[in-house]
Formats: structure tokens, sequence, C-alpha cells
């Protein structure tokens, strides 16, 4: 089982009747327990590729094979809980088949048990994220996508939810995509990097990190955060 | 405070009635003893009865009808633009008009009664849940999809919850609507009811008991309300944080 990625263009027609090109030559694979991340502008079509890849948008050149059935779990860039039903609930929602211990180890690691009868409206926008985690875990995915899941949160917050997600996909046969515009995160969490060009959206490198997760030290991350940055800076 | 404001309509009644003569606007009293004689008799709670019955039969079908089609409307495109034309016309149609054909197309029935009522209301119900299925979150629509949502469980927990402050708003005018209208109904072309009452009271220039139908009725639409719409409409919002 994998995930195989062969997008050849993608384009939109703007309200003025342009073509305008989105994605180009996107092609790359994930294995299970992989974990790719997308580095790339603001803007540069990665919001479009997630739509592609989760199967909500079929109007693209080329092709995506995804393993059938596949369960898809999402952190979306805003958490999209349902405001009117609790925490517990909206996780029990996208998970009906989770089990309670299941889910209370869930709850336990993401620091949510005290929080399950609250609704949305009362989380502080960390603790949402969370909830948001925690629903995509529950389902068990194939497929786990994190568009951005740290975004707009502090610096130790972030680290401590990055840190989380690392324990919580370790031993898992998850194939998980992470978009990010945070090298470190980058660095941290994923197992092959692919950076983005701007529009249209094309994969300019693919760098795979060799330690796992679990080994890397402070100094390989900064070493690879560095490298990285220079790919970046090479490609303005 | 309530009590005081009640308090307050009937001082102004009992003052009014004083100046203009017990035969235009009879004294509070008066209309109470014609209460107490139609309630006695029993006459009072049959003809309540029966206009409760076509308010909720009415109500009911509108309101179902209604929000299926202004849903569907606002999913589906073309539903839209065939419905539309429709949806003006009933708009700007006096409830006048539709009572007497519905009268005149299927006779003096209860049956058409109900259905005129209905059509009278079905519209608003409509446009509001249309505008409600446009304003539905296309983002929660997504999530829904992608965590591969059985319809069923997508409509109950994702859209029904969007569309109930628009449902609550629809049933909240509807009712208003209904119970202005439902009276006309049975004024018209009924042979029980509160409209029928009223009718006849106004035959016979009896105006105590004119009065006595008319506040019975009002104090059921003011029971209905408190107990009954009010209270669905806080449930329905318990997820709301509350305004301080």
């Amino acid at each position: 089982m994998r995930l195989e990625v062969d997008i050849s263009s993608k384009a939109f027609t703007n309200a003025a009747g342009e073509r305008q090109d989105v994605l180009r030559n996107i092609a790359f694979t994930l294995e299970p327990g992989e974990v790719g991340v997308f580095v790339g502008p603001s803007g540069c079509g990665k919001t479009t590729m997630l739509r592609i890849l989760t199967g909500l948008d079929h109007d693209y050149q080329g092709r995506v094979l995804r393993p059938e059935p596949l369960r898809v779990g999402m952190v979306f860039q805003e958490p999209r809980l349902l405001p009117w039903r609790s925490v517990e609930e909206n996780v029990r929602l996208a998970a009906p088949n989770a089990d309670e211990p299941r889910l209370s180890a869930l709850f336990d690691v993401l620091e949510l048990s005290e929080h399950r009868a609250h609704f949305p409206g009362e989380l502080s926008l960390g603790l949402a994220r969370r909830v948001a985690l925690a629903r995509a875990l529950a389902v068990d995915p194939d497929f786990l996508i994190l568009d951005e899941p740290l975004a707009s949160l502090d610096a130790a917050l972030a680290a401590r939810l990055l840190g989380q997600i690392a324990t919580l996909l370790e031993g898992r046969t998850t194939m998980t995509l992470l978009v990010t515009h945070n090298l470190d995160d980058a660095v941290r969490l994923g197992d092959r990097l692919f950076l983005l060009s701007a529009r249209p959206a094309t994969i300019l490198h693919a760098v795979p990190v060799a330690k796992p997760r679990s080994a890397r030290s402070d100094a390989d991350i900064t070493e690879a955060k560095a490298s990285l940055a220079r790919l970046c800076v090479a490609n303005g | 405070m309530r009590l005081l404001s009640v308090a307050v309509l009937v001082i102004t009644w009992w003052t009014a009635s004083l100046y203009v003569g017990n035969t235009r606007l009879p004294p509070p009293p008066e209309v109470l003893e014609a209460m107490l004689t139609e309630a006695k008799s029993g006459a009072l709670f049959i003809n309540l009865g029966a206009t409760l019955a076509r308010v909720a039969l009415s109500f009911v079908l509108a309101m179902t009808l209604g929000t299926a089609i202004g849903y569907w409307m606002g999913r589906v495109r073309l539903a839209d633009r065939l419905g539309d034309p429709w949806l003006i016309l009933l708009l700007n149609l006096p409830a006048l008009v539709v009572i007497v054909l519905a009268y005149i197309w299927a006779g003096l029935t209860e049956a058409a009664a109900i259905a005129a009522i209905a059509i009278n209301k079905l519209p608003t119900a409509v446009v509001t849940l249309r505008e409600g299925t446009r304003a539905l979150d296309p983002a929660l629509d997504e999530m829904a999809m992608i965590f591969a949502f059985p319809r069923g469980r997508a409509f109950r927990h994702v859209v029904l919850p969007q569309l109930a402050p628009y449902v609550a708003a629809s049933a909240r005018s509807g009712l208003a609507l209904i119970w202005k209208i439902v009276l006309v109904a049975e004024y018209l072309g009924r042979p029980n009811g509160v409209g029928f009452e009223i009718g006849v009271a106004f035959q016979l220039f009896d105006i105590p008991l004119l009065l006595a139908y008319s506040l019975s009725f009002a104090v059921v639409v003011f029971v209905i309300e408190t107990a009954l719409v009010q209270p669905f409409e806080a449930r329905l919002s318990r997820w709301r944080p509350r305004a301080a």
C-alpha cells in the first residue's frame, strides 16, 4: 500500500476568463510509515494539491493512485470543529469505531482529557488544534494530512504539539503528509522534504532526511535546516 | 414585570370602556362573564381546540415542505432557477386570494382550509431555509467528506445544526403568520373555531363574546410562545457562548 501521485497540471479559470496554472509536474510517492513534508511559499498551490489528494477535486491532468479503501484523517489550517458538538462528540462522530481505551489514550497524550465535555467555542486555538489532531488520529488513518497544523500558535506551544504528533506517529504505518512554512517543523518531523516553487507549483527538490526521527539531535536539525535554507535561497 | 404590564392593559381598557360606553367597549368583568359562559358550555374549548388543530396541522405541513424545498433550492442551482418565479408569485399572493380560491376549488372543507393556511406560510419558510442553506459552511462540508461521514450523519450533525437558527426563525414568524390567517380561513368557511365564533359575534354585534374569544385566543398564543417556542430556541443555541 502506498500513495502514488503524478499531477502533470492543474489550472483554474479566473473570473476574467484567463487560465491560471496552479500546479505543474508534481510527482512523488509516499510509503506507509513515512512522513513527507511540503515546504513552499504562501499561495503556491499547496491547498489545491491537498484537495486533489483527498479526492475533493477531480479536475486535473495526471493521476493519483490511492489505495482503496483508504481511511483519511486531516488536520486543516483552521480546526474546523463542529461548534455545536462537544470535544468528545467531534472526535467520535469522525471515528465511530474508536473504542474508549484508545480515545482516552489519545486524549491523555494531547492533554485534552478534562476538555471532553467542552464545546469548541470554549477552547483556545491551541486546544482546538489539538482536538482537530485527536479527531484525525482517532480514525486510525492510513493517510494523515496535516495542513499547517501549527500555524499561529506561539513557538513553545507549537514545539510541544509537534512533539506530541511525533509521539503519536511512532510505530504507525500511516502515510503522513505535512504542509508547512516552518523549516524547523519540516526537519523535525519529516522523512522526506519536498521544496515547492511559487505558482505554478512544482517540486524543486526532494530532500531525504536520513536519520530516524527519534535519533535526530539538535545539531542534526540545525544542519539540515541550514542546507535546506541554502536550497531555498538558491531558488530565490 | 409582566404582571404589571398586563395590569396596566386591564386598567386602560376599563377606563376606556367608561369613556366610550359599555355597548362599544364592555368592561373586563362583562367579557370575563362571556368567557365563563362559553367555557361552561364547553364551546370555548371545542372552538379553541379546532383552531389549534388547524394551526398545528398547517404549521407542520408548511414547515416540513418549506424546509425540504428551501434546502433543495439552496443546494441545487437548477431547482433555484425553476422555483424562484413560483416563490415570488406565492410570496406576494394575498392570503385572502389563496383562501377564497382554495374554498372555490376544493369546497368548504377542512383540507381546503388547512392547505390554504399552509400555502400562505410555505413561501416564507422556503425563502428563509434557502438563505440558511446558502450560508452553510463549505469548510465543514469538506471536513465531513474527507472523514467519510455517511449522508445521514453529515445531515444530522453538520447541516441541521447550521440550519437550526433559520428553522427557528421561520417557525417563529410562521406561527405568528398562521395565528393571523387561521381566523380568516375559519371566518370564511368553517363551522367552528375561534374565527367562526368571531364571525357569529360580529353578525350579532355581541362585543363581549367577540372579545372573549379574541382574548382566550391571545392567551393560548402567549402560552404556546413562552412554554414551547422560546425554550426550544434556547435549547438549540445552548452551544453558543452566552452573551454577558
